[in-house]
């Protein structure tokens, strides 16, 4: 029985070097000796037993099967099944371990076999040198060049100001070599006329990261935000854009378990979604049901999941409270009467117009008031007789916030997550006691930043759809190059529903 | 129960550090904390129940069980009997891994402990780098080459 045991530091987080190595897959992308490599019968990378059938740069071809993985432990164990040379009952096993001091990782590869005694020593030093160390070198190259092009994904935010995730700076056109692609670009904070449609590079995806050609783009009130620069999420020049639906074109190093053509969907930052093609960071995607169009999902992902967390987590709307849902011809309003009347509450709605008002009678509000004509918080306080409401869903801002104060009940909630018409201002919160009011300043990121918290508000959202609580009506469409024409229709308050960019 | 796990690379073979860490009674010898050490009952130091009773340069004495030495892991548990610290159930494992890559030796060291819940951060910052990191670098520094 020979065993070889090598070892070595990679100057890099353990997470970064063991999503590397724990797909089963993808070493392909990373050791040199090998050319391709294919899970059989469409298994899982990480399901146990599943089996990698693999050829090498000189041509041979291997099976190997995985017996264990661990992420808690950053172990995997693998076995030999065939292979051109006789490594007889060839059983491997990976493991790291963080350095602390230094924030590297400790990466050892061992394993054991019986080779034939003639052979012994040429293939224990293939297995240590070909094998082990080349792999390690390897590696120690991917994630230097990988460190230095993607910067491990500074993760969302999307309402407030606190934090600012990168937002990539344009790639320049190069004459070589990379790709390009059309896009809408702010080229500086102001008015819609400041978005050109024109060509940008568009780099290879990097390490972890996958290209997406988007079919349709949402259009939302943030990406506004984003252009006049009142929310920091987008330096110009730059793409602005936060959702879109589209399928994967390619797939860079280090990312497993998607497929080039599979239909997904995003809501989320960084910006970027105004444009034909973009590269984008795996975790952030969902894949999208077949009963789901392109549409649906570019159109209504964003509000759908806002919606979602509006409705059961920032407030868990109860049967029998009273909901005031403000804009509620508006895309995301339009989703939180429909889903507050399904959870059981009475819902108040309020629009600019009777236009609207038909609308929000016909997604089933049991009150309607159009507030350029009517003082809201009075007909709130009429309607449920001075008992007034339990949660106000306010993203109107300035002009609404202090009516929707006025509007709840004792122990009411406002949630306030947006601001259309210009910022809330400042509150004396010592007055709050007067109704002991809670106020809420929920941010999109915070609830949407892990994949399992995004999965759970993408199932909520697309188990409604299927149910048919929510109904989207099909989004009004622009052509990509005539981002600022929604804009201009979407700022007005001319527009109702969604908005969507075909790319 | 709260854990304690510090690692660092040391740039010497894993055979010539484990010869300074292995003796139970060696602290004085590479910890800067420690002022001196004793075995109790004149036990050998790698009898495996013996206690090593040290004083600290701040003057704490700290009383601490061999509980499983092995040359072969290159690794050393031990669980505190008496301390400053006032932590319960504390065992400690320090332990040595050869990097073949370079010939340096990947080290380890953690533990876990009860203590009262709001001290829980403070002790683990306190053991975490006054104790284990403050030693590794005095480690690193007395192999740097």
């Amino acid at each position: 029985m020979v065993k070889v045991c090598q070892s070595t530091i990679i100057d890099a987080p353990i997470d970064e070097v063991w999503r590397v190595l724990r797909d089963f897959n993808g070493h392909d992308r990373w050791h040199p000796a090998i050319a391709s490599s294919a899970i059989e019968n469409g298994e899982p990378v990480d399901a146990i037993g599943s089996v990698r059938r693999f050829r090498l740069a000189d041509g041979g071809e291997l099976r190997e099967q995985l017996l264990s993985l661990s992420d808690t432990d950053f172990r995997l164990t693998y076995c030999l099944l065939e292979a051109p040379l006789p490594l007889m009952g060839y059983v491997a096993s990976i493991r790291l371990k963080p350095v602390t001091d230094g924030n590297r990782t400790f990466w050892e590869w061992r394993s054991e076999f019986q080779p034939p005694a003639n052979r012994r020593e040429e293939l224990t030093r293939l297995v240590t040198e070909d094998i082990y160390r080349a792999g390690f070198a390897a590696i120690r190259k991917l994630l230097s060049a990988g460190q230095a092009r993607t910067p491990v994904a500074a993760r969302p935010i999307a309402t407030p100001i606190e934090t600012r995730p990168a937002s990539r700076p344009l790639e320049p056109i190069s004459a070589t070599g990379s790709d390009h692609t059309r896009a809408i670009v702010v080229a500086r904070h102001g008015g819609p006329e400041v978005m050109e449609f024109r060509e940008i590079g568009l780099p290879e995806p990097g390490y972890g990261e996958l290209r997406i050609r988007h079919t349709i783009i949402g259009v939302n009130f943030i990406d506004v935000y984003c252009r006049t620069g009142y929310f920091d999420l987008l330096t110009p020049p730059g793409v602005p854009g936060m959702e879109a639906a589209g399928v994967i074109e390619a797939i860079g190093p280090g990312v497993s378990g998607f497929r080039v053509g599979e239909r997904v969907g995003y809501a989320c930052p960084p910006v970027g979604a105004y444009s034909e093609r973009r590269n984008m960071s795996p975790e952030l995607l969902v894949r999208l049901p077949d009963d789901i169009s392109d549409e649906t999902a570019a159109g209504a992902l964003l509000k759908g999941v806002a919606a979602s967390f509006l409705l059961h987590d920032v407030h868990a709307v109860r049967p029998g409270s009273t909901v005031l849902v403000h804009a509620a011809a508006g895309g995301i309003g339009q989703i939180l009467v429909q889903w507050a009347r399904h959870l059981g509450a009475t819902v108040i709605a309020t629009v600019s117009s009777d236009d609207k008002a038909r609308l929000a009678e016909r997604l089933g509000a049991h009150h309607v008031v159009v507030y350029s004509r009517e003082i809201f918080a009075d007909a709130v306080m009429e309607i449920t007789g001075g008992r007034g409401a339990d949660v106000v869903y306010d993203a109107v801002g300035s002009d609404t916030f202090a009516g929707s104060l006025a509007a709840l009940g004792v122990r009411g909630h406002l949630v306030s997550f947006g601001q259309a018409s210009g910022p809330v201002g400042n509150w004396d919160i010592g007055r709050f006691s007067s109704k002991s009011i809670t106020v809420s300043r929920p941010n999109y990121g915070h609830y949407t930043d892990t994949p399992d918290k995004l999965a759970l508000q993408m199932n909520r959202f697309f188990t409604a759809l299927r149910q048919g609580v929510v109904r989207i009506d099909a989004p009004r469409r622009y052509p990509l190059a005539q981002a600022a024409d929604a804009h201009r229709d979407l700022e007005s308050r001319r527009s109702t529903g969604s908005l969507v960019l075909v790319a | 129960m709260p854990k304690v796990y510090v690692s660092t690379v040391v740039n010497a073979p894993a055979a010539e550090v484990w010869k300074l860490v292995r003796n139970f009674d060696g602290l004085p010898n590479w910890a800067p904390f420690v002022a001196e050490s004793r075995i109790e009952q004149n036990a050998r130091p790698d009898q495996i129940g013996c206690i090593r009773n040290f004083r600290l340069k701040d003057g704490g004495r700290i009383r601490e069980r061999l509980l499983a030495l092995s040359d072969y892991d290159l690794s050393c548990t031990y669980s505190i009997l008496e301390s400053p610290m006032a932590v319960e159930n504390y065992v400690a494992t320090l332990s040595l891994t050869p990097v073949t890559d370079g010939n340096s030796t990947f080290c380890e060291w953690e533990a876990e402990f009860d203590c009262a819940p709001e001290r829980e951060a403070a002790l683990v910052q306190q053991i975490g780098s006054g104790v284990f990191q403050a030693a590794f670098s005095a480690l690193k520094q007395r192999f740097a080459r």
